[in-house]
């Protein structure tokens, strides 16, 4: 596997991966070409898309909560996903070599029961299954369980890291033959017996991390194989890419052993100015003047129903206090984010609207397909990230264009793979074969 | 699924059954009004993707069977291997013989005689999308997985299945599978089907938290959803509570069928108050007719005294199996046939001995035999697990209150 994602004609080798459009306003559902977040065609169609392009893995985030504003489900995103490993083992039955991701708490899920899916899904894969491992500290989202959700932010990773390195002990008990007994004695979990499924294909599935502050960065070094980051511009990127990887050492761990894939999007068009102007199309999809109020009301923290989406900002400050929504991330200092939108709105004569499009996220790359091949390339080729995680916009089509049209191009370059030299998801990423657990190091 | 899977004897050997004579099993007597509806029955859901029938349509005097089949169904237990190709060869051939449904047990405590086990779920999960029209029932645990997890996982085999999807509800009652997860010790049988019943109950409201057209997709007013189609279930239990809504949407069947082995008395309360279908365990010894009955007429009992209509839960006899012959097969296809005739049972649930040699001869042998004498459908006129058990898809709750409320 050193060949693929080793040196080849000078480049390192990009990994790629698709995320499934998301339960957020990214992913754009009144466009006429957006069919069911939910049928299992709409599933088959992305991940096979994926694996036509040869990606490394196709990956499922999670909802636990469904999410809310003043008190009432928020309606004004695609509402409504599967769980994620029943899709992927049925996912399993309609690919052969692409990755499967599921994205697990590990607040809500005890290891012994984790562990075994995630086992489950490795055997019925062939070796191809992936746990994002997040947490919850979040009273909202407990309300749908018995442990009730609360943990401090300190414990979930301290929980985090016990559950995944518990889960390789369980993964470990079986090597060959007959399992032998185990007997995890910890802080968070005390538990002892017999795993009941042998010795995982992979050995141990990919481990994926997602968090990003300084204690998210030190589990991952500690014990993920994958970052799943949000650092797709280029300085961020390295800087990122380099503080990550420099605490590798610490865990007796190189490099190479673990890869850093940005969520990214993506606009191709036949030329750079078709490029954006379909990118500013698909921001202005993404931010309809319902969505720009409700994001405004975040910000604010107050009712701003009665305003004008096509008018400008509301005079009135926000209320620091205010809480409107829930089971998302909050807006950490509203004031002065409100004071850079008014100066924004005021210098270029925006709308309420037109701030929340100008302010949201542009797409990673726009541009035509040979321009984006060769800004991902040079990204790698930057260390500025091993590889990509594409976030589409729309479903189940999302991800055509980039693999019709882009893929080839990096192929061209050397900088991406031409056909699949390993069956597993470890293989495809170049990572080392499983080991023991480093759960005690530190 | 079930405790007792030691070496599998046929009853059929055993003469366990009470059919001596031959079968009159051409015309079962009609019992409750659980018909099935005209064939083919219109697939039932909002969804906008026609399942694609790969059978062709019946014969028009096949249409208006007035009484339902017999219900055949078969365990994939004892199947090994860590892949999905043997159990997916097993459902195919299952699938081949018209049968109703797969099940595949499964357990939270330690491997049995040192056999690996895979999750249940997941294995008839990996299966679904690989076959067309078999019904998948898996059993999942309520004692130890959060009631949220087991209602969305349950959910999305129905998703990813097509409407295929059921469970049969069970409870870890031992102190090794306690020992797994570190958070309880291990409780009285009572207690824990009293929990499994109160799971039964709120993931069925989890089902019915999102109404079937919640879905709107407005543009004119940027909405997705219609947010008063959405509802809280705020479901209080002895040891736990789920606020909801689902987060996965009403699945294909509105309910993936909910089985319950309801052979002890603890569960066939459970199953009596919240199940589509009860297994019956043949006992095996003494006057197995008898035990069926009067296991059968306290199940009918307790689900009326605990306010069910019709249809009350369908009765199949659980039963194991060897077959090493022709003959067995259609000894097979005798005793069925004269249990249903008798109004004894709704269905039969298999449990091979050695599914390679006996699934077989039950797919060559016995089947041909139930067909030719009328008891046993030779396609799949619908295709929903609800609509092989011609069942009815449920109502939602929810709707059913708004609208007697506020309408």
């Amino acid at each position: 596997m050193t060949h693929d994602h080793g040196a080849h004609r000078g480049r390192k080798r990009i990994h790629l991966a698709a995320h499934f459009p998301g339960v957020n306003n990214t992913t754009v559902w009144a466009d006429p070409r957006s069919g069911s977040q939910i049928d299992f065609s709409s599933f088959v169609h992305l991940a096979r898309t994926a694996e036509r392009g040869l990606f490394d893995f196709f990956f499922l985030a999670e909802g636990l909560r469904l999410r809310e504003h003043h008190g009432r489900v928020h309606d004004l995103d695609v509402v409504g996903r599967p769980e994620s490993l029943t899709l992927l083992s049925a996912l399993a039955a309609v690919t052969d070599r692409l990755g499967l991701a599921a994205t697990v708490n590990a607040t809500f899920n005890e290891p012994y029961e984790l562990a075994r899916r995630l086992a489950s899904l490795d055997h019925l894969s062939g070796g191809r299954a992936a746990w994002n491992v997040v947490t919850s500290s979040d009273a909202f989202t407990g309300e749908n369980f018995r442990r009730g959700g609360f943990l401090d932010r300190a414990d979930r990773y301290t929980r985090a890291a016990e559950s995944v390195a518990t889960a390789r002990e369980l993964w470990d008990s079986w090597p060959a033959g007959a399992p032998r007994p185990f007997a995890h004695h910890g802080r968070h979990f005390d538990i002892s017996g017999t795993f009941d499924v042998a010795r995982p294909p992979q050995g141990h599935p990919v481990i994926i991390q997602a968090g990003d502050s300084a204690e998210g960065r030190e589990f991952a070094a500690s014990a993920a194989d994958v970052v799943f980051s949000r650092h797709g511009g280029l300085d961020a990127g390295r800087a990122f890419h380099a503080d990550v990887k420099r605490r590798l050492g610490a865990y007796g761990r190189r490099p190479e052993d673990l890869k850093i894939m940005p969520g990214v999007t993506v606009v191709l068009g036949d030329t750079a100015a078709e490029a954006q102007e379909k990118a500013a199309e698909i921001r202005r999809q993404q931010v309809s003047p319902q969505t720009a109020l409700l994001t405004l009301e975040q910000v604010w923290g107050r009712d701003l129903s009665a305003y004008d989406p096509d008018g400008p900002l509301p005079d009135i400050d926000p209320d620091p206090a205010g809480d409107v929504a829930h089971g998302r991330v909050r807006v950490a200092d509203p004031l002065a984010v409100a004071a850079r939108w008014r100066a924004l709105a005021e210098a270029k004569g925006l709308s309420i609207r037109q701030t929340v499009i100008e302010t949201s996220g542009r797409q990673s790359f726009i541009g035509t397909p040979g321009a984006v091949a060769a800004e991902m390339a040079e990204f790698v080729a930057k260390g500025a990230a091993d590889g990509f995680i594409l976030v589409p916009h729309l479903t189940p089509g999302g991800l055509d264009d980039f693999v019709d049209r882009v893929v080839p191009l990096l192929q061209e370059r050397g900088a991406f793979r031409t056909e699949y030299t390993g069956t597993t998801l470890r293989e495809h990423l170049g990572l080392p074969a499983a080991r023991q657990p480093d759960h005690v190091k530190g | 699924m079930f405790e007792d899977r030691g070496p599998g004897r046929s009853p059929v050997r055993e003469g366990a059954g009470p059919g001596k004579g031959p079968p009159q099993a051409h015309r079962p007597p009609p019992r409750h009004p659980r018909t099935c509806a005209p064939y083919p029955t219109p697939y039932p859901t909002p969804y906008p993707t026609p399942y694609p029938t790969p059978y062709p349509p019946p014969a028009k005097d096949l249409h208006a069977h007035p009484h339902p089949p017999l219900h055949l169904s078969v365990a994939l237990d004892r199947i090994a291997g860590h892949g999905a190709e043997p159990y997916l060869r097993a459902a195919r051939l299952a699938e081949r013989g018209r049968l109703d449904f797969v099940t595949l047990g499964d357990s939270l405590g330690p491997p049995r005689r040192g056999v690996s086990r895979l999750d249940a779920l997941a294995v008839l999960a990996r299966i679904a999308p690989a076959t067309e029209r078999i019904g998948l029932v898996p059993t999942v645990t309520t004692t130890h997985t959060e009631p949220f997890h087991v209602s969305s996982a349950v959910s999305t085999l129905d998703w990813v299945s097509r409407g295929r999807a059921g469970w049969t509800v069970d409870v870890s009652a031992d102190e090794a599978a306690a020992r797994h997860f570190g958070r309880r010790a291990a409780a009285p049988a009572a207690e824990l089907w009293r929990e499994a019943g109160e799971v039964a109950d709120v993931v069925a409201r989890l089902w019915d938290s999102w109404e079937d057209d919640a879905e709107i997709r407005d543009t004119a007013t940027g909405r997705f959803i219609d947010r008063d189609k959405l509802h809280y279930v705020d479901f209080e239990g002895t040891g736990f509570s789920v606020r909801g809504p689902a987060i996965v949407p009403r699945p294909p069947q509105g309910h993936p069928v909910t089985a319950v082995d309801a052979t002890d008395p603890l569960p066939r309360a459970v199953a009596a108050a919240h199940a589509d279908l009860a297994f019956l365990r043949v006992p095996r010894h003494g006057d197995a007719t008898r035990a069926l009955r009067a296991a059968r007429d306290d199940l009918r009992r307790r689900a009326r005294d605990a306010g069910r209509g019709e249809p009350l839960p369908l009765v199949v006899a659980s039963l194991p199996v060897a077959l090493y012959a022709a003959a067995d097969a259609v000894a097979l296809a005798d005793l069925a046939g004269a249990w249903y005739a008798d109004g004894l049972v709704d269905g039969l649930h298999l449990r091979p001995e050695d599914p390679d040699r006996d699934l077989a001869l039950l797919v060559d042998g016995t089947v041909p035999v139930l067909q030719h004498r009328g008891l046993l459908r030779s396609f799949y006129p619908g295709g929903t697990l609800r609509e092989h058990l011609c069942l009815p898809r449920p109502a939602n709750r929810y709707a059913r209150a708004l609208a007697g409320g506020t309408a």
